[in-house]
């Protein structure tokens, strides 16, 4: 009997060390990112096509794009995630990080303190960027105005208020490998490069599992929509009939093929990509339909 | 005149049958009324985008319909326990009803980018072009906040 207790607690305590040493955060070492020079000006395309501020501006509709004082909340299975301050403020934004502790955070989900932020931030997708992009997008953003709003704390529910437990989620999700892979041309690459590791479409157009990862064999097929009722629709599969056309103008105005105009979510995507050169767009079309195939 | 589209508002609300059935005839009135302006600016539409050749005739007629659709009175299309936490087939968000000066300020913004559209849309593409994308604009404005996904 004390011997099944004592194995019952050995392999307990191999579990418990097992899931420390799993979820711990993983961060990219500083001498991959110290050194490299940011250029603010393609740091704002990077910007626009990542989204940062369609969730970390106000809330309100009207709010300034470029004033990321946080305060939007996303409801979801596991809680409510607020979006914090990353104004360049340096007491409640952003403004004392390094360019290694910003690359980290957007590409790892690791704080500077080195917590595990909650994937509702994207870095799944942002994890497949080039960190010269992130380079960029961190000398730009620390162009931008400050803001003194404080960040509110996530309202997330047990279990999935333990932080630590999310490197364990990181070790099943968070990969840099492509979803759509094969015989890419160079446009579908560059469209899967803005698709997949800036625009994050997939984050909404793809089906998550009960653990709240992508579900990569039903990409871009449409999914429950996580902060309110409807779908998102989906942008492949038997029922998406859009032309590489229709795709790109979507994109850059808003009007769908039978010109409803875009709303929801979606618009703060339109008014972002709507400012990238066109053949980016274009690109991210052409992605799109390969991934439909 | 945006007020008087919007006086009886209020009381239209009190009007409105507590539980509905599969189709309240106000959401259907009020659906087929986007459906109209979306078959005169899906036109203009068709022709800013290049899917189709610019005719100044068959623009201006779609600019006069957006200006008169847009006119509609609005009083009796919008009753309280018709979005969609009430009821099904419907995309319109309670908040609808929770910011209704805000909703009709909107309504008024797209009645204003319908009127600069008529005098330009039988000038030629260009002409018609900015005034197209302000009345985009304002379709947009109340979208973002005010309907649903589509289920």
């Amino acid at each position: 009997m004390r011997l099944i207790t004592l194995g019952l607690v050995a392999a307990g305590l191999i579990t418990v060390s097992a899931a420390w040493v799993l979820s711990a955060p993983r961060p990219l070492p500083a001498s991959d990112i110290a050194n490299l020079q940011g250029d603010p000006e393609h740091g704002r395309s990077v910007f626009l096509a990542a989204g940062c501020s369609s969730c970390h501006r106000a809330p309100g509709p009207d709010s300034d794009p470029l004033i990321l004082s946080g305060g939007r909340s996303f409801a979801s299975d596991f809680g409510t995630f607020i979006a914090p301050n990353i104004s360049p403020d340096p007491d409640h934004g952003i403004g004392t990080w390094s360019q290694t502790d910003f690359v980290n955070a957007v590409m790892r989900g690791v704080s500077p303190t080195g917590s595990h932020y909650y994937p509702a931030f994207p870095y799944a997708s942002y994890i497949k960027a080039d960190p010269q992009d992130i380079t960029d997008l961190y000398a730009y953003m620390m162009t931008l105005p400050t803001d003194a709003t404080p960040s509110r704390p996530q309202d997330v529910t047990f279990p999935f208020s333990i932080r630590r437990a999310v490197g364990l989620w990181k070790t099943l999700f968070l990969s840099d490998e492509w979803a759509i892979t094969g015989d890419l041309t160079e446009t579908e690459q560059r469209g899967r490069y803005l698709s997949e590791a800036l625009a994050h479409c997939a984050e909404c157009h793809t089906p998550r599992n009960a653990l709240g990862g992508l579900d990569r064999n039903a990409w871009h097929m449409g999914a429950p929509n996580p902060s309110g009722t409807g779908r998102i629709p989906a942008i492949a599969g038997p029922d998406f009939n859009w032309t590489e056309f229709d795709i790109s103008a979507y994109l850059e105005s808003g009007l769908t093929p039978e010109f409803d105009v875009v709303g929801g979510s979606m618009a703060d995507v339109v008014s972002n990509l709507g400012q990238l050169p066109k053949e980016d767009l274009d690109a991210i079309a052409a992605y799109v339909l390969r991934a439909a195939q | 005149m945006l007020k008087k589209l919007f006086t009886t508002f209020a009381l239209s609300a009190t009007l409105a049958l507590p539980t509905m059935a599969d189709t309240d005839p106000a959401v259907e009135a009020r659906q087929g009324q986007f459906k109209l302006i979306v078959h005169n600016f899906g036109l203009l539409g068709g022709m800013v985008q290049g899917r189709m050749d610019y005719d100044a005739d068959m623009a201006q007629a779609a600019a006069d319909n957006l200006f008169h659709l847009t006119r509609h009175d609005q009083s009796r299309l919008w009753p309280e326990g018709t979005d969609s936490f009430s009821i099904d087939n419907t995309r319109a968000k309670p908040e609808i009803w929770e910011n209704l000066d805000d909703f009709v300020s909107k309504f008024g913004a797209l009645q204003e980018a319908a009127e600069a559209l008529q005098p330009v849309a039988g000038e030629g593409l260009d002409a018609m072009r900015a005034s197209f994308g302000g009345v985009a604009q304002t379709c947009q404005a109340c979208h973002q906040v005010y309907r649903e996904e589509a289920s």
